[in-house]
């Protein structure tokens, strides 16, 4: 076990090198010159542009940009963006308050949707299952940021429960309705996961055997059907916690949540070398991450795994 | 007030005999006092700020409503654009080359150092340095000693005395004072020299507001001022702060005004259009701006120069139908052009010699292209560039739209990922077609509208019109001796626009905004910016 726990976290070297390199290739490919985009119309003078490029290393080759950028790194700088600021700094605040929300939404749909998941599995065909079906198709069928404005409408302008928008500091109760936000589209597919993996393990030899050994029937159903019913669930929230983790633009757009998702797109929309391409780097290791965390609760889930040597 | 209110036309004193800029001495009465709460903080809408708050490298809207909130330069703006006297006291000029500035008595910055001629003089000189490479730098390249290229000392600006100093300006400018209202002729204290990208961080001032303390400028979400105990200017806050929250959409923001968590709120998006006025009734504004949008013409493209391009300049001028597409696609949030300027400036005109060419004109657009095509028949397409990132697409359509019913023409929008990328052709020429082009006033005057976009040369004149009459108005206007006969000069010279047509006025931008009903005495300013130092809190 941990063998294999070193072997992938030795993988990640590679694909980390690689995965920079790619996102500073294609940020250096964008058209047009960022420095002469940040003054819009009013357009400074070339003199001034020129110094500001050579600042950043723009008028240098990629691969010398990338070798500054490098050499940086491993010495605990990750450069600025171009208002002048640390990127690490930037990394500090947005970072904390993503991951408060995807923690969040990962609560929420994991509980939920496993909760109403089983309960639909076991009833299959009820009244409870086919509502839940219908909720859940409704919520995969319907775009993230119409849900966001009318949660945002309906809870925060009508209602006035909840903060319309979400302020700096981003306490857990104003990321409530974000996160609700946020995990609606993954619960329902949760819902459905667990729904269809459990009416399988139903039917299955080993439950009929644990049945047929006298075992009550919530013994039968936490430990036997809903155990082994985790497996898919199980992979499904560790990409999910992955996609969380690196940012969510439209909930965050919506809500003004000063997130990784709109942190990213506003420094690809830039041009902005070193702040993409930390952000990027900290968030394949995070996928890489959960994906491991992933194979290992595999393990712990299925007892027909075990990672040998 | 009154009696501080200096307007634009003070300069037309001149006509006794010498140039002479000056008002009564500020601060000497006081506004009645404010109802409300003057303790109350109003939170308002904004982005963070693109820079470190130095007033000469900040020339981006976000950062500008700080610096404009937390520094007073030697005059500044009232709401209606005109001059009122700052820290100046006089700014006078016999030949309008050689200025002398004089300074009111007891301004101090926050950190109680007096504001000083020094003060100015040294601010002045670090923007303009080359290696300092401040944005705004070309503002002072009308001083004498000023280089584009190497680090060079302003010597037009001479320190006489703490109170006074001179200007010697390149060529004369009889409107010179009117742009010392713009924040890249702020003042600096000597702190900021130490370590200007820290005091970036936290600007000191002496303006109205002030930063409520080391770190109030908490990045990507909000920035809070305090007033400045400091400050006895014309500007005096009737309430106790502004806190200005950074919004990544408008939507949010708008959301936020009807939840209510934000006060004021200076752009309505677009989303919201048809349906602001009816959300907050007696509390929302749609005004001028002082924004001007067009499209500039390939003029030097086969086809679209000489006397056959001329023609084509004025059929597709004709075919557009501002009226339309401003009611429809922008719901009346845009007014339709008549001029080059804006109608919040003095001097702007719908009475201009030539302008009919602005008015939808089925008629007359095909018989003038029909001339162009007796000259040389047209095949290709007509295009129209545009940034895809900032929401042009639904005008350009319609725009392009309108060409085609009216000329029978193919004429399409190409979108471009991003600004830079369309700057790029541009600069590359490699366009094909017509490119959007909006200007935004950085002072109220018709001269800040022309000279950088079409004098020979200028930095934003990216496509190279160059008029030698353009030019010669132009200089007789800056240097007229009264700002009647400069208007005369500076309308003039849109009249030769508007027969050569290097670009195509569209409309001017409006200033859509909303507040809540916990605020009051909300009136937004002829650059688009709520005059917040008015507005006070039930």
């Amino acid at each position: 076990m941990l063998w294999y726990t070193g072997k992938r976290l030795l993988q990640m070297i590679p694909v980390f090198f690689g995965a920079t390199f790619l996102i500073y290739f294609m940020v250096f490919s964008l058209p047009g010159d960022p420095i002469a985009a940040l003054y819009g119309d009013r357009t400074p003078s070339p003199g001034v542009i020129a110094q500001i490029r050579a600042q950043y290393y723009l008028d240098q080759p990629l691969l010398v940009q990338y070798f500054h950028y490098m050499v940086g790194f491993l010495q605990g700088d990750l450069g600025t963006t171009y208002s002048g600021r640390p990127v690490a700094d930037v990394m500090a605040s947005a970072f904390p308050v993503t991951a408060r929300l995807a923690m969040l939404a990962l609560l929420f749909e994991a509980v939920a949707g496993i909760l109403v998941g089983l309960i639909a599995g076991l009833r299959k065909g009820k009244f409870f299952d086919t509502s839940a079906l219908v909720v859940s198709l409704l919520l995969i069928s319907v775009p993230t940021f119409v849900i966001g404005f009318v949660m945002q409408f309906v809870f925060g302008v009508q209602l006035g429960w909840a903060r319309t928008t979400v302020s700096g500091e981003a306490p857990l109760n104003e990321l409530i309705l974000p996160a609700l936000v946020l995990a609606s589209v993954s619960f329902a597919y949760i819902v459905r996961l667990t729904r269809a993996s459990v009416s399988d393990n139903l039917n299955a030899d080993f439950v009929r055997t644990a049945t047929a050994k006298g075992l009550s029937r919530p013994r039968v159903v936490t430990v036997h059907v809903l155990r082994n019913s985790l497996v898919p669930v199980v992979t499904f929230l560790g990409v999910d916690l992955g996609s969380l983790m690196v940012g969510a633009i439209v909930t965050e757009g919506i809500f003004n949540i000063n997130g990784v998702g709109g942190t990213v797109y506003k420094a690809i929309k830039l041009g902005e070398g070193p702040t993409v391409v930390s952000f990027i780097a900290v968030m394949v290791v995070i996928f890489v991450l959960a994906n491991l965390l992933v194979d290992l609760l595999y393990a712990a889930l299925d007892p027909r795994i075990r990672y040998a040597k | 007030m009154k009696i501080n209110r200096l307007g634009i036309v003070a300069i037309s004193l001149a006509a006794v005999g010498a140039l002479t800029l000056s008002g009564c001495a500020a601060g000497t009465e006081k506004a009645a006092a404010p109802k409300g709460d003057s303790k109350a903080i109003i939170t308002t809408n904004g982005s963070e700020p693109q820079n470190p708050l130095i007033p000469t490298n900040t020339a981006e809207t976000g950062g500008g409503k700080v610096v404009t909130s937390v520094f007073a330069g030697l005059v500044s703006y009232t709401g209606k654009g005109e001059l009122e006297n700052e820290v100046a006291k006089s700014i006078e000029s016999d030949d309008a080359k050689n200025w002398t500035v004089t300074l009111e008595d007891g301004w101090k910055f926050s950190n109680d150092e007096p504001v000083t001629a020094k003060s100015f003089v040294d601010a002045w000189n670090y923007g303009a340095l080359f290696s300092n490479a401040q944005g705004s730098s070309y503002f002072f390249d009308d001083i004498a000693g000023f280089s584009y290229d190497a680090d060079s000392e302003l010597t037009g600006l001479k320190v006489i005395d703490d109170k006074t100093f001179t200007v010697e300006l390149v060529a004369p400018e009889a409107d010179w004072p009117l742009r010392l209202g713009y924040a890249a002729y702020s003042p600096l204290p000597e702190v900021a020299f130490e370590d200007m990208a820290a005091f970036g961080e936290n600007p000191i001032g002496n303006g109205p507001y002030m930063l409520k303390g080391e770190g109030a400028w908490e990045h990507d979400v909000k920035i809070d001022l305090v007033t400045n105990p400091a400050y006895d200017g014309v500007r005096k806050p009737a309430n106790g702060g502004l806190s200005i929250v950074f919004y990544d959409t408008q939507d949010a923001a708008y959301a936020d005004v009807q939840g209510g968590n934000l006060d004021v709120l200076d752009a309505v998006p677009d989303s919201a259009f048809e349906t602001y006025e009816a959300d907050f009734p007696e509390r929302s504004v749609n005004q001028p701006a002082a924004i001007f949008q067009a499209l500039n013409m390939p003029y030097y493209l086969k086809h679209w120069s000489g006397k056959e391009g001329e023609l084509r300049r004025a059929a597709i001028s004709m075919s557009i139908d501002r009226q339309e597409i401003t009611d429809v696609i922008f719901q009346g949030t845009r007014t339709p052009a008549t001029d080059f300027t804006s109608p919040v400036i003095d001097g702007y005109s719908d009475k201009l010699k030539g302008a009919e060419v602005l008015e939808y004109n089925e008629k007359e657009a095909k018989k003038l292209w029909a001339e162009a095509d007796d000259i040389s028949p047209y095949t290709g397409t007509f295009d129209i560039a545009y940034n895809a990132d900032g929401g042009h697409q639904a005008w350009v359509d319609a725009v392009a739209n309108s060409i085609k019913n009216t000329l029978g023409i193919k004429a399409v929008g190409k979108a471009y990922p991003t600004f830079a990328a369309a700057l790029d052709d541009r600069d590359a020429k490699k366009l094909t077609g017509a490119t959007r082009a909006g200007w935004q006033a950085d002072y109220p005057s018709l001269f800040n509208f022309l000279a950088p976009l079409y004098q020979t040369g200028a930095g934003s004149n990216k496509e190279g019109y160059s008029s030698a009459e353009f030019d010669g108005l132009l200089k007789e206007g800056s240097s007229a001796s009264s700002v009647e006969e400069a208007t005369a000069k500076y309308q003039e010279a849109q009249e030769v626009l508007l027969k050569d047509l290097p670009t195509l006025p569209l409309w001017y931008s409006n200033v859509t905004g909303v507040w809540a009903d916990t605020v009051d005495n909300v009136v937004f300013g002829w650059d688009s910016v709520p005059l917040y130092t008015d507005i006070t809190k039930k």
